[in-house]
This record gives structure tokens, C-alpha cells and sequence, in this order.
């Protein structure tokens, strides 16, 4: 069997208008998600309350499916007359607006931990330098442990980072024309779903490269001297 | 939340308890099997990255790539419409006529089946090259044959180390179980959407399906912790023979 390259052709052409959403559902959500981490990853070292109410929440997060998190928000919160007269419900309302809730709210539990992983690979050498230097605090963390940790933390961050492009998948179950909702129409259209497979994995795989690319790129930026 | 709310969950008249726990006996069900087709496919990809063939490994880092780079629910559309496509081509070859659809059970486990075999093949893989190349020469030397290496000597070693490896790749499948529901299956997830859309009360019961995801996810996280302890019960702290 010949692959029919006009087809594909044409499912490529309708596909490709689906890039943009998926890539501005991954990128807002893990840029929302990247400082809701930071965050909990700080709470988590800072107190015993605090590491406890981090600990309950990637519990909860981790351990249950993005989907049935996504539909708690979606269909879940308009049920409560508080939130529909809230000025939050022209955001909740919209099916885009929870979808970027959703995978925030879920990628900033495992970057939490990544982040948390990176925290902990800090070597004790320079944070005893930085505060026989006199530094303390908001400084010390600013200036010397947090961009170490970060950096620690970059390449496992650059695996959840791919993981976002994939579940941005789950937001055409609420109606969301993304690359992954326009490849379900054409199937159900056409009933060719190893050429439609094809394409849109292609550019998942794409997407994925480049992404990969350019967090070794940034690693390699970020390690002076090598 | 007033107190109707459990009652809607409970197992009373006008409680959806026993078909929310039917649901999550489907959800495991379907896990169970995916996973389990799961190791199969990964211990072939784990044999072919590591084999002398170039053509084999090739495959199996294709498989590897793919099939982690592409979003599940795209994975599990190929297999449920794609399934059925197949299915219907072959039998118009037969002769035969009309359509013929693969069932939402097997398409959704051979989907997430796959899905997990390309995870499942860098666990084993990874656990193959931690035994020491030792094991399987003092294997030869007492006269075993391959297989008899392969299943006496190797196996039990390397399903020890991949433990915690295959236990992180069962809380995947059970999650990723969950978008089984969009062919229709009735699992947990479908079974939560369909009494949340009957009942209207959608926050209730996608709380409620949660809750049951934890319970799944944590017991059986707790299994995988006994049976990791147990495996590791000849060993001293350091993973040193004791």
C-alpha cells in the first residue's frame, strides 16, 4: 500500500492551524505552573505547616488523573452559585481558562518536587561562602541558592516541560481545537487513523525536539567553563 | 457540603456506590491488563536495544521515541478508530462486508499497553545493565542453557531492580486509564461522568472519582513498597549481599 501523499498533504495543512493553541496552552500553564512550584517548593523547605500542606497537595495532584482534574474544574465549579456570581466566572467559564488552570494547578506539583530534588543537590561549600560573605535571607536564597537549584533542577524541568506539550492533548475533550482535537475530527471524518496518527505525531515529535533543543541549549548557556 | 452528598456516593437506594466501585474494578482491569502487555512489549524492546542486531535496536528506539513523544489520547484514538479500520480492511480482503469495530476494552488496553511497553522498556533495559555480566557467565559455566540463564538467573535479578521502575510506570497506567473513557468504556472515569451528568452534581462526583483514584494509586503504591522490601530482604542497607 502506497502512503497517499495528497492526503496526508491535506491533513498536514488542517492540522498545522492547531500548533498555536497547543503551544500557548503549554506555554501559559507552565509558565503559571513554574512559579506556583517555586513557591510550594519553598513552602515545603520553610516549616512544618508548610512542607505538610506541599506534601497533601502533590499527593493529591500526582496521584489522581489530569482528566478527572480538568473536568472537576470544568464542570465541577459552575455548580456552586458563589463562583458563578464571582468575578472569576467570565475567566471559569471558558473551557481555555480551565484548561490552563488544570495543568498549572498539575504541573506545579511535579515541578515542585523537581524543584524540591534541585533545593537539595545545592552544595553546602557555596552557601557557607555566600553567608561568611554576610549574606541572609531573601539574598542569600536570590543570589546564590536558587540559581544553583535551578539550574540543578533544568534538565528534569525540560522533561516536564514535553510532558505539558503532551497533556495539552486533554483540553479537546472540553471542546478545545487543539492539534489533538482537530486530529479526532479528521478521523471521524475520514476513518483514516494511521495517516492522521502520522501527522499529528510528527509534529508532536517536532514540537518535542525543538523543545529538547533548546533546554540543552540553555543548560549548556547556563554551565560556564564547560 | 451538606450531607446528601455521601449518600449520592453511598451504596443506599438512590447511592451510585456499587456501580462507582463496578467502575473502578474496570479501571483496574483494564490497568491490569495493559500493564501486564506492557512488560511483555518492554522486556521485547529492553532485549532489542541491547542486542547486537542494529535493525532491532533501531526499532525499538523508534518505538521508544514515538511512543513517548505523542500525547496518550492521540495513542488511544489510533487504536480504537485505527482498530477498527484494520479490522474492517481485512475482513473486506475475506470477503467479508460492512463495518467492523475493535471493542473499547481491547482497543483502550492495547493502547495504554503500548504506550507503557516504551516506558517499561528503558525500566528493564536500565535494569538489565545493572547486573553485573558475571551473573550470566557463572550462569553458563554450570551448564544452563540460554533460557534456563534467561529465567533462573536473570529474571529473578532483574525484576528486583526494576521494582521501583515498574511500580512508577502501574501509577501511570492507572492514570492514563482514565482517558480510556473517551471511547466509551465504562470504567471508573466514564462511570463518575455519566453520574455526574444524570445526578447534576458534577463537583460531588469528579471529587468523589478522585478519591477513589488516591485509594487506588496509594494501595497500590503501598504493595509495590512491600514487595520492594520483600524482594530486597537478602540485602543490607548499602545493597550489599549480607
Amino acid at each position: 500500500m502506497l502512503p497517499d501523499i495528497a492526503f496526508l498533504a491535506e491533513v498536514m495543512g488542517r492540522l498545522l492551524p492547531g500548533v498555536p493553541l497547543t503551544l500557548t496552552l503549554a506555554s501559559l500553564s507552565v509558565g503559571t505552573g513554574a512559579v506556583l512550584a517555586l513557591l510550594l517548593a519553598l513552602l515545603r523547605a520553610s516549616s512544618r505547616a508548610g512542607s505538610a500542606v506541599v506534601r497533601a497537595y502533590v499527593f493529591v495532584l500526582r496521584g489522581s488523573p489530569l482528566l478527572v482534574q480538568l473536568f472537576l474544574i470544568y464542570y465541577g465549579l459552575s455548580q456552586f452559585p458563589a463562583i458563578r456570581q464571582s468575578v472569576l466566572w467570565p475567566f471559569l467559564r471558558q473551557p481555555f481558562w480551565c484548561a490552563i488552570l488544570a495543568l498549572s494547578l498539575n504541573t506545579a506539583a511535579y515541578g515542585s518536587e523537581i524543584i524540591r530534588g534541585g533545593l537539595r543537590a545545592v552544595p553546602p561549600g557555596p552557601v557557607e561562602a555566600a553567608r561568611a560573605l554576610g549574606l541572609s535571607g531573601a539574598r542569600l536564597y536570590g543570589l546564590v541558592i536558587l540559581p544553583l537549584a535551578l539550574r540543578q533542577a533544568l534538565p528534569a524541568y525540560g522533561n516536564e516541560v514535553v510532558i505539558m506539550v503532551k497533556s495539552t492533548a486533554l483540553a479537546s475533550v472540553v471542546t478545545l481545537m487543539e492539534l489533538t482535537g482537530i486530529a479526532h475530527d479528521i478521523i471521524g471524518e475520514t476513518f483514516r487513523a494511521f495517516e492522521v496518527f502520522l501527522c499529528a505525531g510528527a509534529i508532536y515529535l517536532a514540537l518535542n525536539a525543538v523543545i529538547a533543543r533548546g533546554v540543552t541549549l540553555l543548560e549548556r548557556r547556563l554551565s560556564p567553563g564547560v | 457540603m451538606d450531607l446528601s452528598a455521601l449518600g449520592l456516593v453511598g451504596f443506599g437506594p438512590g447511592g451510585w456506590g456499587a456501580l462507582l466501585l463496578r467502575g473502578a474494578g474496570m479501571t483496574v482491569l483494564v490497568s491490569a491488563t495493559a500493564f501486564v502487555l506492557g512488560i511483555l512489549l518492554g522486556a521485547l524492546g529492553a532485549w532489542a536495544k541491547l542486542s547486537r542486531s542494529r535493525v532491532a535496536a533501531w526499532l525499538a528506539t523508534a518505538y521508544t521515541t514515538v511512543l513517548r513523544g505523542v500525547p496518550d489520547l492521540l495513542v488511544i484514538y489510533l487504536f480504537y478508530f485505527g482498530g477498527s479500520q484494520m479490522l474492517t480492511g481485512v475482513n473486506r480482503m475475506l470477503g467479508g462486508e460492512g463495518f467492523l469495530g475493535l471493542d473499547e476494552f481491547t482497543a483502550g488496553a492495547l493502547a495504554v499497553a503500548v504506550v507503557s511497553g516504551a516506558y517499561q522498556t528503558e525500566v528493564l533495559r536500565a535494569a538489565i545493565l545493572a547486573i553485573p555480566l558475571g551473573q550470566a557467565e557463572a550462569g553458563r559455566a554450570l551448564g544452563l542453557r540460554p533460557a534456563g540463564v534467561a529465567r533462573l538467573v536473570l529474571a529473578p535479578q532483574v525484576l528486583r531492580v526494576a521494582l521501583p521502575g515498574l511500580g512508577n510506570v502501574w501509577q501511570m497506567v492507572v492514570k492514563e486509564s482514565a482517558l480510556v473513557s473517551v471511547t466509551g468504556l465504562v470504567e471508573l472515569m466514564r462511570q463518575v461522568s455519566i453520574a455526574a451528568g444524570s445526578t447534576r452534581k458534577p463537583f460531588e462526583f469528579y471529587a468523589a472519582g478522585a478519591v477513589i483514584y488516591l485509594v487506588l494509586t496509594t494501595v497500590s503504591g503501598a504493595l509495590f513498597a512491600w514487595a520492594e522490601r520483600r524482594s530486597n530482604r537478602g540485602l543490607d542497607r548499602a545493597g550489599a549481599r549480607a
